[in-house]
Order: C-alpha cells, then sequence, then structure tokens
C-alpha cells in the first residue's frame, strides 16, 4: 500500500514558481491579480539581456535569479554563467535580478538553488556565448566553427584576431536566441571556474557594513512601524485604546489591520507608526489592548502531548506496509531475536534568523515599491499586488540580503502586514519585527512523538521495523489534503530509509495544533534523521554490533532504492553513495581505533535533497555535561561547484542542528510562545564549538542540495556517541541532565 | 535634547531622546546601518561598537551616556575594508549571512586591542556575547589568529 505523493518542499518550491504560488495565493487573491500571477508562460528570454549584461567596456554583470541569505547562491551560481561564457572572474560583478517570474525562478530553498539552476544556467550561458561567436564570426565573416570564446572574448585562432564581449554586445544582442534545449554546453573536463574554491563575492560588503540588509531599507519620508500581535495564535484584537502611545515622543498615528486569510497567515493586530524604530517600539508599549485570545488559548506543550500519547494508543494511518511488522513483532518473533522500543520526542523549533523579519513598502496610486529580505519574491509581489490592486509587472519587488532565511522568509506574512498598513497610510513604510516578535510569531518546525519497534534475528538481519508517528504537520497548515490525508504529511519520508527489512511498517496520525508550522532547515528530516538514525544504533547495539558495520551490513548491496514517497520524480537512493559517504566519514574520524578513556565516537549516515552525509561525531560526558570535540563529516552532494561554498553550508548546518540538540526549545502555555528572546531561547556560542570537519566526495554527477544535508546527522551522531560513552541513550531533544543521569 | 559626541572621528551632535539608545542613533537618524539590531538586550552582540575604544553593546546604551566620548562604529574601522581584521574576515571568507559580523569584527578588534596574540580560550571568553546562527565561528576563530598574527595597523598581504 503506497501512500499519495507527498507535498514535500521542492515539489511545492517548483509549483511555487510556475503556479503553486499562484495556487497559495490563490485562496486570497481576487479574480484579475489571479490570472496575471498564473500568466506564467515562459518564453525564452534573451540571456543577454536576463542573465548576462555587457558594457561596451567590457564589463559583465551576471544576474542572479535566486535570494542569497548566506548559502552562497550570490556566488555559486554566478559561477555557473561564468564558466559556459569562459569568463575572467576579476571582469565579473553580480546583480540581483528584478522580480519578474516570467523570465526566473526566483523561490529559493528546498537546497534546490544549484541543483535546479545547474541545467538552465549552461543553457543560458552557452546560448549567450553563442550568440557573441556568432556576432565576432559575422564580423571577421568566418565560420562560427574557427571561433572560440575564452577570457571574457572571442578568438579567431588562425588570424589571430580576438574582440572582447563589449566590442560584440550590440551585434549579439540582436541575434536569434539559440534553442535552449539544443545548445552545447562546455565539456565538464575543461572547466576552470566550477569545482574550484571562490571566495564569496559578496565577503568584502559584508566586512565592513556596506552590505544591505532589508532592515536597512530607507525611503524618504519613511514611517517606521512595529505591530502589537494577540500573542495567543489566532487570538485577535478586542478593544485598544492608543492615547498613551500617541502621546509617546515620534509616534505619528495608531492603526489597526485584520488578520488574513488561513488563521496562520497573519494574526493582525494594532500598528504603531513613528519617526524612527525606537519611537515605534516605545509607542507599543504604551498601548492598552485587551484581546479576545480566541479558541487557542488551552493550548499547551503539555496537552498537545497528551494529545501525541492518546494518538500513539491507536493505530495511526498506513503510510507504507510491506510484510507484516506487528506479527513478525509479535509472539512468533523467534526467541533469538532482539526486539527493541522506544518513544522519541522532538519540540517546536524556532527559525531564529539573526535579522528579525520587516517589509519596506510604498504603495502609490498606479505602481509599488518594496525592498523585501525574501526568499520568495515572486509571492511577495503577488500579496502586494492583491493587496494594492494593482498588476504584478507594478509592483517593483527588490530582493535585498537577509541577515539568514532557514525558509523563515518564504512566507509572506510580514510582507502581508506591510502592504496592509503601506495600503492603510499610503506613505512608504517600514514594518519592523522585534525580537519577541519574531520568536513569538514564527512558522515552527513541527513538534513530533515517534513511536519505534523494530527486531534483528539471530542473523544481524532486520527482522521488522515499525514507525509511529504523531505530528502537528506542516501539510496541515499548507496542503488542502493535509487533513484529509494526514498520512500524506511530509513525515512520509521516513518511509524511505536505506535499510532493508521484509516488514516495514509505518503509520501517522496528525496531532491538532493552532501553532503555525511550515518549513525550518531540513524540515522533517531534522526529525526523521533523529529518530531513525538513533534507532538503527540501538538494533545495532542490542545486536552486540559494530554501528558502522550493522549499518552497511542492512543497506545492502549496490543498488538504487526508489523514493518511496516520489516514485516516478524523486531521485532513487543509491546506497553505493550513501556507503561512501559513511566509510569516508569513518576513516577520516579514525572510526575503530582506540580512544582515551570517557571518549566515544557514534555515526549516522543520511539521504536528503537528493544528497548523502555521514557524520562521526566524537563526545565525552562529564558531570552530567555533554562536551562535543569533534564532528566530521564526508558529503556527497554530486559535482561540488563552490567546493569551499559547500563547507561552509555544512559547517553552518552543524550549528543550526547542534542548536535543536543542546539549547534551545519552543514550548506553549496558554497557547502562546514561553520564549521570548535569547535569554531562554540560546543559540550556541563560540565557546562551545566542536572542531568541525568536512570531506567532500568530488563526484561527476549533476550538482544536488547542500544547504540542508548537514543537519540531520547530527543529532543522531551526538546521541549514539553518548550512548557508546555512557550507555544512555537520548530520545527527545534537547538534551536535559536527567537524561544523563 | 542636543547631545554632542565623536563619531568615527568627526563631532555629532544629535536632537533626540536622553533615554534613545545609541543603536537606534545610528541606524535612523544618522542613518548608519553597518550596526545591527538583533535582540534588544544585549544578549547577541549585533549592536557593538566601541565607545572610548571599549567594546560597548549600543542597543542598551543610552545616547544621553554617550555624550562627550568616542564612538567607533564598523563605518569607523577603515574607509574600504583594509582594517586588518577586515582583510582576515575576507580572506579566511568568515561571512555568510553576514548580519553578525559588523558586530563579531568591532569585538574581535577590541579583543585584539587588549591581547594582540589571543588563545582560544581568550577567543572563547571574549567572543562568546556575539551569536553567529549561520555558524561561522569556526572561521571567525581562524581569522582572528590570522589577524592577530599580523602587524597591528598594517593590512596584511593576501
Amino acid at each position: 500500500m503506497t501512500a499519495a505523493p507527498v507535498l514535500n518542499r521542492r515539489e511545492f518550491l517548483k509549483t511555487g514558481a510556475a503556479g503553486g504560488a499562484a495556487l497559495v495565493v490563490a485562496f486570497h487573491l481576487p479574480g484579475s491579480a489571479l490570472a496575471a500571477a498564473q500568466d506564467h508562460e515562459k518564453k525564452t528570454p534573451n540571456p543577454l539581456n536576463a542573465w548576462v549584461r555587457i558594457t561596451p567596456d567590457n564589463r559583465v554583470t551576471l544576474i542572479l535569479g535566486k535570494s542569497e541569505m548566506g548559502q552562497g547562491a550570490m556566488t555559486a551560481l554566478p559561477m555557473i554563467l561564468a564558466e559556459e561564457l569562459y569568463l575572467d572572474w576579476k571582469q565579473v560583478s553580480v546583480e540581483q535580478a528584478p522580480t519578474d517570474p516570467k523570465i526566473y525562478d526566483h523561490g529559493t530553498g528546498g537546497s534546490g538553488s544549484v541543483a535546479g539552476s545547474w541545467l538552465p544556467l549552461r543553457r543560458a550561458g552557452a546560448a549567450a556565448r553563442e550568440m557573441l561567436v556568432t556576432a565576432a564570426a559575422q564580423r571577421w565573416n568566418v565560420s562560427p566553427d574557427t571561433c572560440k570564446a575564452q577570457n571574457g572574448g572571442v578568438l579567431h585562432g588562425a588570424r589571430k584576431q580576438f574582440l572582447t564581449y563589449g566590442e560584440l554586445v550590440a551585434d549579439a544582442s540582436k541575434l536569434p536566441v539559440p534553442d535552449f534545449n539544443t545548445v552545447p554546453l562546455k565539456n565538464s573536463d575543461d572547466f576552470t571556474i566550477v569545482g574550484h574554491d571562490r571566495k564569496r563575492f559578496e565577503a568584502a560588503a559584508k566586512s565592513t557594513g556596506a552590505a544591505k540588509f532589508g532592515i536597512d531599507s530607507r525611503m524618504p519620508g519613511m514611517q517606521y512601524a512595529v505591530i502589537a500581535r494577540c500573542p495567543v495564535f489566532g487570538g485577535k484584537v478586542a478593544k485598544f485604546d492608543a492615547t498613551k502611545a500617541k502621546a509617546v515622543p515620534g509616534v505619528r498615528d495608531v492603526i489597526s489591520i485584520d488578520a488574513v486569510g488561513q488563521g496562520a497567515f497573519t494574526s493582525g493586530g494594532v500598528v504603531v507608526l513613528a519617526d524612527n524604530s525606537w519611537a515605534a517600539i516605545q509607542g507599543r508599549k504604551a498601548l492598552n489592548i485587551t484581546w479576545d485570545e480566541g479558541a487557542n488559548a488551552g493550548e499547551s506543550s503539555d496537552s498537545l502531548r497528551k494529545h501525541f500519547i492518546e494518538n500513539a494508543a491507536s493505530p495511526g494511518k498506513v503510510v507504507r506496509n510491506d510484510g507484516d511488522a506487528d506479527t513478525a513483532l509479535g509472539p512468533s518473533l523467534d526467541k533469538a531475536a532482539k526486539k527493541i522500543e522506544a518513544v522519541y520526542e522532538l519540540p517546536f523549533a524556532a527559525h531564529a534568523c539573526m535579522e528579525p523579519m520587516n517589509c519596506t513598502v510604498h504603495i502609490r496610486p498606479d505602481s509599488a515599491e518594496a525592498w523585501v529580505p525574501t526568499q520568495a519574491p515572486q509571492w511577495a509581489q503577488g500579496v502586494i499586488a492583491q493587496v494594492s490592486g494593482l498588476p504584478p509587472e507594478k509592483v517593483n519587488v527588490h530582493t535585498t540580503l537577509m541577515g539568514g532565511g532557514f525558509g523563515r522568509r518564504y512566507q509572506a506574512d510580514f510582507v502581508m502586514e506591510a502592504a496592509q498598513v503601506a495600503k492603510a497610510t499610503g506613505k512608504p513604510v517600514q514594518v519592523l519585527w522585534t525580537r519577541e516578535d519574531d520568536m513569538q510569531h514564527d512558522f515552527y518546525r513541527p513538534a513530533s512523538y515517534h513511536k519505534m519497534q523494530g527486531a534483528v534475528d539471530a542473523q544481524g538481519k532486520l527482522a521488522a521495523w515499525k514507525h509511529f508517528q504523531t505530528s502537528t504537520s506542516i501539510a496541515a497548515v499548507w496542503d488542502k489534503n493535509g487533513k484529509e490525508k494526514p498520512e500524506a504529511s511530509e513525515f512520509a519520508t521516513a518511509a524511505f530509509i536505506p535499510y532493508e527489512t521484509p516488514n516495514f511498517r509505518v503509520e501517522y496520525a496528525l496531532a491538532h495544533s493552532g501553532v503555525p508550522r511550515a518549513w525550518w532547515r531540513s524540515v522533517e528530516h531534522s526529525s526523521s534523521g533523529f529518530v531513525v538514525e538513533s534507532f538503527i544504533d540501538e538494533l545495532a547495539a542490542a545486536a552486540g554490533a559494530d554501528p558502522l558495520n550493522f549499518r552497511l551490513q542492512l543497506i545492502g548491496d549496490a543498488r538504487k532504492i526508489p523514493d518511496f514517497t516520489n516514485p516516478k520524480q524523486g531521485k532513487p537512493l543509491d546506497t553505493a553513495r550513501l556507503k561512501g559517504v559513511l566509510q569516508l566519514a569513518a576513516e577520516k574520524a579514525e572510526w575503530g581505533k582506540p580512544l582515551p578513556k570517557g571518549v566515544a565516537h557514534g555515526v549516522a549516515g543520511y539521504y536528503s535533497f537528493e544528497s548523502y552525509t555521514a557524520a562521526v561525531a566524537e563526545v565525552s560526558v562529564k558531570n552530567g555535561a555533554v562536551n562535543i570535540h569533534r564532528i566530521v563529516y564526508a558529503v556527497d552532494c554530486g559535482r561540488p561547484v563552490n567546493p569551499s561554498g559547500v563547507v561552509a553550508q555544512v559547517e553552518s548546518a552543524a550549528v543550526y542542528a547542534l542548536s535543536a540538540m543542546m539549547k534551545n526549545a519552543i514550548t506553549i502555555d496558554r497557547g502562546r510562545v514561553q520564549q521570548a528572546n535569547f535569554n531562554d531561547y540560546d543559540m550556541p556560542r563560540m565557546s562551545e564549538m566542536p572542531k568541525i570537519e568536512v570531506h567532500l566526495v568530488m563526484s561527476k554527477e549533476d550538482p544536488t542540495g547542500i544547504g540542508e544535508p548537514g543537519l540531520p546527522v547530527v543529532a543522531p551522531a551526538v546521541g549514539n556517541a553518548v550512548f557508546a560513552a555512557t550507555g544512555k541513550r537520548l530520545r527527545r531533544l534537547p538534551i536535559r541532565a536527567e537524561d544523563l543521569a | 535634547m542636543a547631545t554632542t559626541f565623536t563619531l568615527n572621528g568627526k563631532s555629532q551632535t544629535v536632537d533626540v531622546s536622553p533615554d534613545m539608545p545609541l543603536l537606534w542613533v545610528l541606524r535612523d537618524t544618522l542613518n548608519l546601518t553597518g550596526t545591527k539590531f538583533g535582540c534588544g538586550m544585549a544578549l547577541c552582540g549585533a549592536c557593538t561598537v566601541h565607545i572610548n575604544g571599549e567594546m560597548t553593546r549600543s542597543c542598551i546604551t543610552p545616547i544621553s551616556s554617550v555624550a562627550g566620548k568616542k564612538v567607533t562604529t564598523i563605518e569607523g574601522l577603515s574607509a574600504d575594508g583594509s582594517h586588518p581584521v577586515q582583510q582576515a574576515w575576507i580572506a579566511e571568507d568568515v561571512p555568510q549571512c553576514g548580519y553578525c559580523q559588523s558586530g563579531q569584527i568591532m569585538s574581535a578588534v577590541a579583543l585584539l586591542a587588549k591581547k594582540p596574540n589571543p588563545t582560544d580560550a581568550d577567543i572563547d571568553d571574549f567572543m562568546s556575547g556575539n551569536i553567529c546562527r549561520c555558524g561561522t565561528y569556526q572561521r571567525i576563530r581562524k581569522a582572528i589568529h590570522r589577524a592577530g598574527a599580523a602587524p597591528v595597523g598594517k593590512a596584511k598581504s593576501a
């Protein structure tokens, strides 16, 4: 029995660009704007305008169609264009694309920027190159076969003539655009840019304070706004008194805005407008508001946990059922087999971008302009178009740099609020979120509860594996089937694991919650990785087997396992590549070498976003505290475009994972988030950092994702190491002292 | 109320509420947006500046307390990114999203002024007030060691 295809993040983003954003926005758009948003007929744009701009004096600007949020797209994507164009990197500048979903696939996320842009950018670059070469050949009256691109120009070998792209671009731009499907691409053996370390393009700007983030946007006459939102999810303003707020120096006005769309979309609230951010914040403190807390005021982490436990007492909806795990785990199980049962729990997690949410918008009668730190400029444009009543082409959305994204900035709630305020006031306005706003009005990584049962037979084979999950799924918020077909939630990816077993059952039950949820770095893999890679380790321990060998045995022979959640379009799991990263990480960490007393290794390997990651954590536990000495990674994400950028992303994902393992959780009480700032949702600090080593497989496969795959292996590798060091098994995150006692 | 102080070497007078934090005076009144807002409670370090050479979190520093003092922001370290710490940051490819990095650099400069060749323990102590959500800590540490090895006041060649 198979589940319905899952609306995973990659699919959501793909459809988001072509029509899914229209689908999501369609819940809220009036007819005319919907028609405009659906008009995504992508004619092939002239690459010498859309992707590469060349001046007569041969300066080259490459256009970036994705958002740069620290993940390195602003460097890696231009590298692909520069390679096909035979550019000298020194002549390259990079500029953010204007928001135009007819030309650009803007949506940034799902670890899909390099993977999704690889072929399209190669084709665009190759097409532009062909046009420039053809223009040169025409100028020289020779066959284009006798000309070749090099060093930012075109060379005719025999006559030793050379023309720069700058000298050719005017003529080249007028030529017909080659067919992107057939334009010859550069031979990968000749790559001089792709596959070689490249320093981040905007590193200097980010080291001098010159780099402008969304929150740094300034417009003449701009007002600053902060919004008082009901702390209880789904609650609204009953009444408010702004007298004291309006008396605060610098405050200009106080208005209210309505909640929009689904309950989780925006909260609505009371808006304080002022001459500067500080006055707005002070003004909000002086508001007197009575809240109508609404239906979710009774929810708490305790009540949610009770709900999870109730769900776990009954069978869930079947996600996958191979063989008969219940019978296999029952009384007929061989006496020599080892059977394990375990419950795993993970809390809500906040994105906690360093730059709090913000959006700057000016709506004029016949046009609008916005500066948005967004992973989804096309959605921001659609939302502002909807609120203003303007066609999307009249809404100029500038995508700024952003202080972290991690999925949070894919949302349009902070854009909607700013558009509402801009529409109400007619003025340019920056809606600024404080840290407390950002912490308490996030779209959280779901909380989940997992009941695992498994057995290893006397031959060391996996006799059965049963995974019951219940969670506050993302799908229930965003997917129209999310409530009716809960088994099609994002957690269905736990039905796609590399370990062979004849009896494999995965069940799911939806837990209802008023807490908003959406995509958080690595999404459900942040939970499933911990659960699957810890439970397989428990089975290894029960079998008395080495954890690494146990995994390698159960992954089995070289084969390609179809993606259970998307058999037609999903990339299969190549077991050889998974074993490859496990073995490489083990080799680099010197797995099996005797370690000092109290120090132990733990391992985890995982397939996510079409990439393969493995980690060995080296850990000691002293006085009830876990000390992580180092994490040794092996990573196979296909051909690395910018190897040093890939390493940076893995280092980054490791720290993000450690924050959720070691430091913080979002808890709910009386329908609201209890945490407010970094005092109660702390981040890993410099003094707590393990050494992180990253070893890349220099693959020649097409590039696959790397923003997120570094994350799922960290918590299980560390947890497995803690077990090896102490005999204590970690089954819930974050780690608590009593779990180590 | 008028407050006069020295900002990046030049005299500056602002007319704002005395309790307005220096962070917002810099960002909103003076449009120097290199210093960032991260938490408003001196927990994250994104707002770090120097006041009379000392590392200070500007989000909790009322402008009245800055009167007559010397303030240096990230913009004041150099006209062109040539400060040795900035050069080390670029050489080690430290930034990812970059939002915390102004604060990190200002803290690092203050550390190196006190300890030109800091140990890892010195770096832990001094830099643990600066959060990096992108996890660039390992590279920050390397960049501080690199800048520390360079003579103070001279840009190290690449």
